[in-house]
């Protein structure tokens, strides 16, 4: 297979020269937050250091971390790097105000995150002449905007088509002749069964899909990939970097090629916080190096993976990642959503119920579940069963209204929620990924 | 006059109206009625028994969660016909039936209907005036 490069001078630049763009950037970036982000300013000082202490990637381990906590103490503009008359756009993630991610871009960061974006698309065997089927979320997700904008950067005939509607999906896909499709693993899944069980096969032109926002596994891709007859790419991102695109898989689908010239990847014990020796399993931390309106510097993603620069057969000299392998926190990723079970726990409180609950995920027919099992308690019980599904329902909605998605609510008999040691069990993952 | 119903929280698995019986029969309790409303989840068993405030406390050492509730039990004649005068009677009174449910009888002659509405006091009153008595405690040998 012929291989194509949206930015071939950047994606396949030497070792050399991707070092030389990230030391220039690093310290040019450096600067910039000491003198745009008190916030971080205050994290530097506190460990002695001044902008002429980073001298290059070299120095990059002398700089304090970011984490979620960080965000959250600085919600809303406290890690703004820009004045709010040069930023033009947010993103957020869900979830409380305390664990909400609010993220600004100035146009250049949207131009170089779609850049990204575009890469991805391209490695997918994107051209011009496609026609990309963007059904990630469009709005405060980055997943529809991100793919969106690189869909029209690599000139795709773009279908933003949003999720949800599945005939309306199909009918698209199908007159359209989509052949390219960007959501979800779960979602893409969903729509592969939906196709085969109407017989639809026949009729779509799709040849590859961009699938991100969740793990997936090798398995899950195998059956995409046969049932909608197409190569299934994965692509990664956070709000906090940017969104989809910080890294994406090339036709070797043995990783995830880092976008280096705009993010420098480390990888931490998650315990003590030291830099482990390449090719180690460890906790994943982002520099973002180009981005003006929310410039993390060492910002902790919590995904546990492994990075490689064994040469790649596409071309592409950018690092590696594996798919993420687990979590150095208790944050449950679930259709695509960050779920904490203290935020569960937080409605679970204000509702008056008791903070003894089990969450159950799952994954039926290809697509996440969440279950909330609660105690039933003497306050909360009453003769009348209107009654009970009545607070049912008020707890159901204050958890989607808490999380943004849908968690069905159980109610069991008191003491029936095991405990082990007399710490609960809090979650219980059933999905085989 | 009215009755103590026993209201119990089950949770909807295998084994729980079992063990709410298995307690009570060990305790020497004898059920007079039984009523289950539920969910796909969960549900709520209604009983009435003898001894009901022992049966209270037992349930509640157990661990179940519970609560009591005031019904009425209505004699009706067990014949074709029977409950349709009784009904009508409350019909014509505009009064909502929360639920209803029956009870193990010991009088071949009469059926005995548990009834639990919003205002017990006016049922009461206004079968009284249709010449209708409750039953009591005693009449029903709780």
């Amino acid at each position: 297979m012929k291989q194509r490069y949206y930015q071939p001078e950047i994606e396949c630049a030497s070792r050399e020269q991707i070092l030389a763009w990230q030391n220039e950037r690093l310290v040019k970036q450096v600067h910039h937050v000491w003198e745009n982000v008190p916030y971080y300013r205050k994290k530097m000082e506190e460990k002695g250091l001044t902008p002429a202490d980073i001298k290059g990637v070299e120095d990059l381990h002398k700089l304090p971390f970011l984490t979620k906590d960080d965000l959250r103490d600085a919600y809303p503009y406290g890690l703004l790097g820009m004045p709010l008359k040069d930023c033009v756009r947010i993103q957020s993630t869900s979830g409380t105000t305390g664990r909400r991610v609010v993220a600004f871009y100035t146009q250049k960061d949207i131009d170089l995150w779609e850049d990204c974006c575009a890469r991805a698309i391209v490695a997918a065997g994107g051209t011009e002449q496609d026609v990309c089927h963007v059904c990630y979320g469009y709005g405060l997700f980055t997943g529809g905007p991100g793919l969106n904008g690189g869909s029209h950067k690599v000139g795709c005939l773009t279908l933003p088509m949003s999720s949800g509607n599945t005939d309306r999906q199909l009918q698209f896909m199908i007159d359209l002749e989509a052949t390219i499709l960007c959501c979800t693993p779960s979602y893409a899944a969903y729509l592969a069964e939906s196709i085969h069980e109407r017989g639809l096969r026949d009729k779509i032109k799709l040849k590859a899909g961009i699938f991100g926002a969740e793990a997936w596994s090798e398995e899950m891709r195998r059956d995409i990939e046969q049932k909608l007859g197409i190569k299934a790419y994965d692509i990664y991102g956070l709000t906090e970097t940017s969104g989809p695109g910080v890294s994406f898989e090339c036709s070797e689908q043995t990783g995830m090629h880092i976008n280096e010239d705009h993010f420098i990847a480390e990888i931490i014990d998650p315990n003590t916080g030291e830099v482990l020796p390449e090719g180690s399993k460890g906790e994943l931390v982002f520099t973002s190096i180009t981005k003006e309106a929310f410039p993390l510097l060492r910002y902790r993603t919590r995904d546990i993976c492994v990075l490689s620069r064994k040469p790649c057969s596409c071309g592409r000299t950018h690092i590696k990642m594996s798919k993420p392998m687990g979590r150095s926190d208790d944050m449950l990723i679930v259709k695509g959503v960050n779920v904490f079970p203290s935020q569960i726990e937080t409605v679970l409180l204000e509702q008056g119920y008791p903070a003894n609950y089990q969450i159950i995920v799952d994954r039926v027919n290809n697509s996440d579940t969440l279950e909330v099992m609660v105690e039933m308690t003497p306050e909360n019980f009453s003769d009348s069963l209107a009654h009970i599904t009545e607070m049912e329902k008020g707890l159901v909605s204050a958890l989607k209204a808490m999380l943004g998605i849908y968690a069905k609510v159980k109610l069991v008999a008191p003491k029936s929620i095991t405990r082990s040691e007399g710490k609960a069990v809090r979650v219980i993952d059933k999905r085989k990924i | 006059m009215s009755i103590q119903q026993i209201s119990v929280f089950m949770e909807n698995k295998a084994g729980q109206l079992a063990e709410v019986t298995g307690i009570l029969a060990q305790n020497g309790i004898d059920l007079r009625a039984l009523h289950i409303a539920e969910t796909a989840d969960y549900g709520v068993l209604r009983i009435t028994a003898t001894r009901p405030q022992d049966a209270v406390s037992i349930l509640l050492e157990h661990g179940f969660i519970l609560s009591m509730t005031e019904v009425l039990a209505v004699p009706v004649p067990d014949e074709p016909g029977g409950l349709a005068k009784v009904l009508d009677i409350l019909a014509q009174a505009e009064i909502d039936i929360e639920y209803m449910y029956s009870m193990i009888s010991r009088d071949d002659r009469m059926a005995y209907m548990i009834f639990r509405v919003g205002d017990i006091k006016n049922l009461e009153g206004i079968l009284a005036d249709h010449g209708i008595p409750t039953a009591t405690d005693q009449q029903l040998g709780l």
